[in-house]
């Protein structure tokens, strides 16, 4: 089936299975691999991405459940092709080990921002609860926030 | 494998009518996994994100009907907080914020998992849930409409619309016990409200028999509840605890809530 769907502000269209996820089309068959797969159940917050401006995991996202509706990837965050200022922060404080959590922390830490601009310390917390760093990285993570959340 | 994507609840119901066979997603956080594994391959998906009539929530009366596409993230805001606090605490406790903002009620009822988070708190709000077909609709009380695990009393021909909860009418508080606060399947749960309506005490557990159960007493009978509610509960041993350490986490939760809610 095609479904037809705004990524990152371009009309996109894609031929997909009826059962395969969002991040599937996105990764496969959209070019977009910074959205990344890994538990594919929704524990590790690698592939978030914004669903008509809402946080979601895209592997549990149907593909065909995005047909006619808005998506942001990490690719997308930044203005014309910039860096966005969460993104610059995770670079400014050495918030990434290995770098496959980094996208989707990314993409909730800006979620947050965009929501809160003045997260507390438990309110940062509880925004990336539901993302991973198997590094075990989360005190430079949680740097990389304040930093981008005080410039 | 196909995808049916209705856009309101009359065409939901008539493609339901004509395949029964298509299995519902709204959130998909229960649904997408099955998929993902392989571990199922229906011959339909009925995705019902387009159907307005699912989502949201109104007030009738003393009641709040919430509709089976209400988010956990929606039960979270102020206006239903306030109204049905153990349904929110619960809803905080529900994955992480990616799946608060897909996972459904509606959902959390047609999984009709024993460990669902939102069973409890609509069990102490003696929910009835509204289900549809084309052939009319019915109203079945929680307590009836769970019937194992895994297993509702829906039709092949059903939907679930809503669920019809009465608002707190006292104070209500919702436990859970597991590894760390965010994204874990409970061990064991417990829903607790003290009615100063009907001066009783109303209690439904989760993780800790093969349905979420309720149980109630006057308040003037407080005296051995936390016991009262670890002997209604018929928890087996699994990866994720053990019955003797469930029945002895309910007792103990009991009792704090029962703290909680009166003090």
């Amino acid at each position: 089936m095609r479904i037809e769907l705004t990524v990152n502000g371009e009309r996109r269209e894609a031929d997909v299975w009826a059962g395969e996820s969002l991040l599937y089309v996105l990764r496969e068959r959209l070019g977009l691999p910074g959205s990344k797969n890994a538990c594919e159940q929704g524990e590790c917050g690698s592939c978030s991405v914004l669903l008509d401006g809402r946080l979601v995991c895209a592997c549990l996202v149907l593909a065909a459940q995005a047909d006619g509706h808005e998506l942001v990837t990490v690719e997308g965050l930044g203005e014309d092709g910039g860096l966005h200022p969460v993104q610059e922060a995770f670079a400014e404080t050495g918030a990434v080990q290995c770098g496959f959590c980094t996208p989707g922390f990314v993409v909730a830490a800006a979620d947050l921002l965009a929501r809160n601009p003045h997260p507390s310390e438990d309110q940062i917390r509880e925004a990336l609860s539901g993302n991973l760093c198997r590094c075990t990285g989360y005190a430079k993570i949680f740097d990389a926030v304040r930093l981008a959340a005080g410039s | 494998m196909e995808v049916l994507t209705p856009r309101t609840l009359d065409e939901a119901l008539r493609l339901k009518a004509e395949r029964p066979d298509a299995v519902p997603i709204q959130g998909g956080t229960d649904v997408m996994v099955e998929l993902n594994f392989d571990r199922a391959r229906p011959a339909a998906l009925l995705n019902l994100n387009e159907v307005g009539e699912l989502r949201g929530w109104s007030r009738e009366n003393g009641s709040f009907l919430l509709g089976a596409g209400l988010t956990y993230s929606e039960a979270m805001e102020t206006q239903l907080a306030e109204a049905l606090p153990a349904l929110a605490e619960a809803s905080r406790t529900v994955g992480g914020p990616q799946i608060r903002n897909r996972g459904t009620v509606g959902g959390n009822l047609g999984t009709a998992s024993p460990a669902g988070d939102a069973l409890p708190p609509l069990l102490i709000g003696d929910a009835e849930i509204e289900l549809a077909s084309v052939r009319g609709e019915r109203k079945v009380p929680l307590t009836e409409f769970l019937t194992g695990p895994k297993r509702n009393a829906l039709a092949d021909d059903e939907l679930i619309v809503a669920a019809r909860v009465r608002a707190a009418a006292g104070p209500q508080t919702f436990m859970k016990v597991g590894p760390r606060n965010a994204m874990v399947i409970s061990v064991v749960s417990l829903a607790l409200t003290v009615d100063r309506e009907r001066d009783e005490v109303r209690a439904a557990f989760g993780s800790a028999g093969p349905v979420a159960g309720l149980v109630t007493t006057p308040l003037t009978e407080l005296d051995g509840f936390a016991e009262r509610i670890a002997a209604a509960a018929r928890p087996i041993d699994d990866v994720r605890g053990s019955a003797a350490y469930r029945r002895r986490a309910l007792s103990v939760l009991t009792a704090r809530a029962v703290e909680r809610c009166l003090q």
